[in-house]
Order: structure tokens, then sequence, then C-alpha cells
């Protein structure tokens, strides 16, 4: 599909927004990451390098660790593995919308992190603007605020004028507004606000028995079990006989469902 | 202070970097666009991103203590005041940005 400037420039305007506040969070996260490779002793290269090349700012920080104990590949790919295991429930969950990206799908693939996922699958987007552009200027957006955070945390971190003590609460916010535009999102019934409440409480449980740094891949495991005990309840009855058109789409299935998301998408770009 | 040779710590951090994108990309090479896949993943499509913004959250608290220091009440409270600024005022935006000045005001000041 041939894009004009202006259909890009207008996508831009409905996302940017969005990404602020992955910004300030990226840009503050990156830097104490930048300046923690510096305290270590890195050269500048290290911390660009690892931060455009792995973007995913947990692992980066426990390759931090990695590459200041002995040589050990294997441990590294196992841990890899471990802390990363969330991206193959990502990538289940943006097969659909995703779907017929062309050129932009391996630079959608490669950029989603956890806060691009949460964007862009949450993101309603409205006719008139384009889904590709949209889900690709959030993601390259919040690529660059990692990388460029890193690098200047490296450059200049540990001179800041003020105290940010707390800004990390705007991740917090972030994913508490994702949340609250999705609940209000889903239809108004019990059964509309399963799929949330289930993630809630498997995390919570998971968070509670297997502690900070280890939850996220039983929580998701357990949360795979979950739907799959409650899916004759949950799935929905009509997705066997979809209209053509939208059977193609798999991933615009929820957003046809679901009612009064325009406004919300709305609200938010303003 | 490094304790690999350059080549090592290469070879580490190419390692990592290969593993994250195979985990991003993995599903998507399971599953390519030229087949529809099965019903369970797009049920699966569903009903996971929701669950996992909820997990998400959760993560993004997870180094809250509720049982010692100040028992994530600074977390609590900012959290609070979003819902019920978000329920008011339906803007995600203004309600992340209220939510995060309060709880840099409350962490630096109440609580510091």
């Amino acid at each position: 599909m041939v894009v004009g400037q202006g259909a890009r420039l207008k996508a831009f305007r409905f996302v940017f927004a969005r990404t602020l506040p992955i910004c300030i969070s990226f840009m503050f996260t990156g830097m104490s990451y930048g300046l923690l490779m510096y305290s270590k002793g890195f050269p500048f290269v290290y911390p660009a390098l690892m931060a455009a090349t792995i973007f995913a700012g947990s692992m980066e920080f426990v390759l931090v660790d990695l590459l200041v104990s002995a040589f050990n590949p294997f441990a590294a790919l196992i841990l890899t593995l471990m802390v990363n295991g969330r991206h193959f429930f990502y990538g289940l969950s943006m097969l659909g919308p995703y779907r017929n990206m062309g050129w932009k799908k391996p630079f959608l693939i490669f950029w989603m992190c956890d806060e691009t996922f949460a964007i862009n699958s949450s993101m309603r987007v409205p006719e008139g603007i384009d889904r590709g552009w949209a889900y690709l200027w959030v993601s390259l957006l919040d690529y660059c605020y990692w990388v460029g955070g890193a690098m200047l945390g490296w450059l200049i971190g540990g001179i800041l004028p003020f105290s940010t003590k707390g800004v990390g609460f705007a991740m917090v916010a972030m994913f508490v507004s994702i949340l609250l535009d999705q609940w209000k999102a889903s239809p108004h019934t019990l059964r509309g606000h399963v799929p949330v409440l289930v993630g809630l409480v498997a995390s919570v449980a998971c968070l509670a028995v297997f502690g900070p740094q280890r939850f996220m891949l039983p929580a998701l495991v357990a949360m795979l079990v979950v739907f799959q005990l409650l899916r004759p309840y949950l799935e929905k009855p009509h997705d066997k006989g979809l209209p053509a058109g939208v059977d193609t789409k798999p991933g615009d299935a929820g957003k046809t469902a679901a009612d009064g998301t325009a406004e919300t998408t709305k609200e938010v770009a303003r | 202070m490094m304790t690999m040779t350059v080549w090592q710590s290469i070879i580490i951090i190419a390692i990592v970097s290969l593993t994250t994108i195979f985990t991003r990309f993995a599903m998507f090479i399971l599953f390519p666009e030229s087949k529809i896949p099965p019903k369970f993943v797009r049920y699966l499509g569903d009903v996971l991103p929701p669950a996992i913004t909820g997990m998400l959250v959760v993560y993004s608290l997870k180094d809250v203590t509720p049982f010692s220091g100040n028992h994530g009440a600074p977390e609590a409270i900012a959290v609070l005041v979003m819902v019920l600024f978000y329920r008011w005022r339906h803007n995600s935006l203004l309600a992340i940005f209220v939510g995060t000045i309060l709880y840099m005001a409350l962490v630096q000041t109440v609580f510091a």
C-alpha cells in the first residue's frame, strides 16, 4: 500500500502523545543503565551497542552482571530465554494486528518490547489513520527513547540538577492507564473483564510464589492454562462465522466487538 | 571492571541479542501469514493482551514491599488517585501525569 507523507504525519500525531510517558521513563531508566555501564568502566560503545541490538531493558541490566563475571555463553543463552521468554506470548498476541504489514513487519517485531506491546496491542486506531504507520511510529519512538537514554546516561548521567526520585512511576502509571482503557473498552459484563482479572490474579500469585525476578514466565504459563480451561466460557461464539474479510485479520475481531472505543482513543490523543 | 576479553564480551552480547530476537520472531515464523492460525491461537490473541497488561502492572509494581518500609502506601495512593482522576476526566495522558507528579511529591516529601 502506498502511503503519502500526510498519512505518515497523521499517524505520528495520533501516537506521539501516547509515547510520552515511555519517553520520560525510558530516558531515566536508560540513563541509569548508561550510568551503571559507565561506573563499571565500560566504554561508550557498549551501552550504545547493547541498547541498540538487544533492546530489552531488564535483560540489559542482567547482562551487565554477566559481562563482569566469567565467560559462559550457555548461561547467557538460558538466562535470556528465561528473562525474555515472555516475548513468545507477545508474538502470539500480535499475530493478527501485525498481519499484512509488509516491510514494516520485521521492524515491528524487532522493536516489540513490553511498553510497545502494551500500547500497540491495546491501541484502537480509528478509520482514516494508517494502522501500520501508527504501530511503526510507536515502535520506533520507543526504540529511540531507550537507545538515546542509554547513551545520554553514559555521557551525562549523574549530573542532573534536580531530584528525579520517583520518576520511574511514569511506567507504572502508563501500564495502569492502559489497563483502565482496556477495562473501559471491554464489554461491561463479568465475562468481558475476566481476561484482565486472570492476568492480575495469576501475576500476583506467581509474584508471591516465585519472587520479583522470576514470576513472569510462570504467570504467563498459568494464564495459558486458565484460558484453556475457560475457553468454552470466554471464546466468542461468533468467531467461527465471521465474514471473510474479518476472518483473514483475526486481530481485528476484538476491535469490532468493543464499542465506544473510538471515543477512548480520541481522549488519549488529546 | 571487565574480566573478559573484548571478543568474549562481544560473543556474549551477540548471544543475548540473537536469543532476544529469536524470542520476538519465533511465533511469527511458527504461524506465517500464509496460513490462518489455529482457532486456539486466535482465541489467545483475543484474551492474552488484556491479561498481559495486568501482568505488566504487577511487574511495574513488583518491588513494592507491602509488609515493610512504607507498606506500598505512596504507590497505593498514587494509583488510587489515578483511577479516580481517570473516572472523572477520562483522559489517560493527564492521569499518567497526575499520578507520576503525585508519586514523586509523596516519595520526596511525606515518605522521604
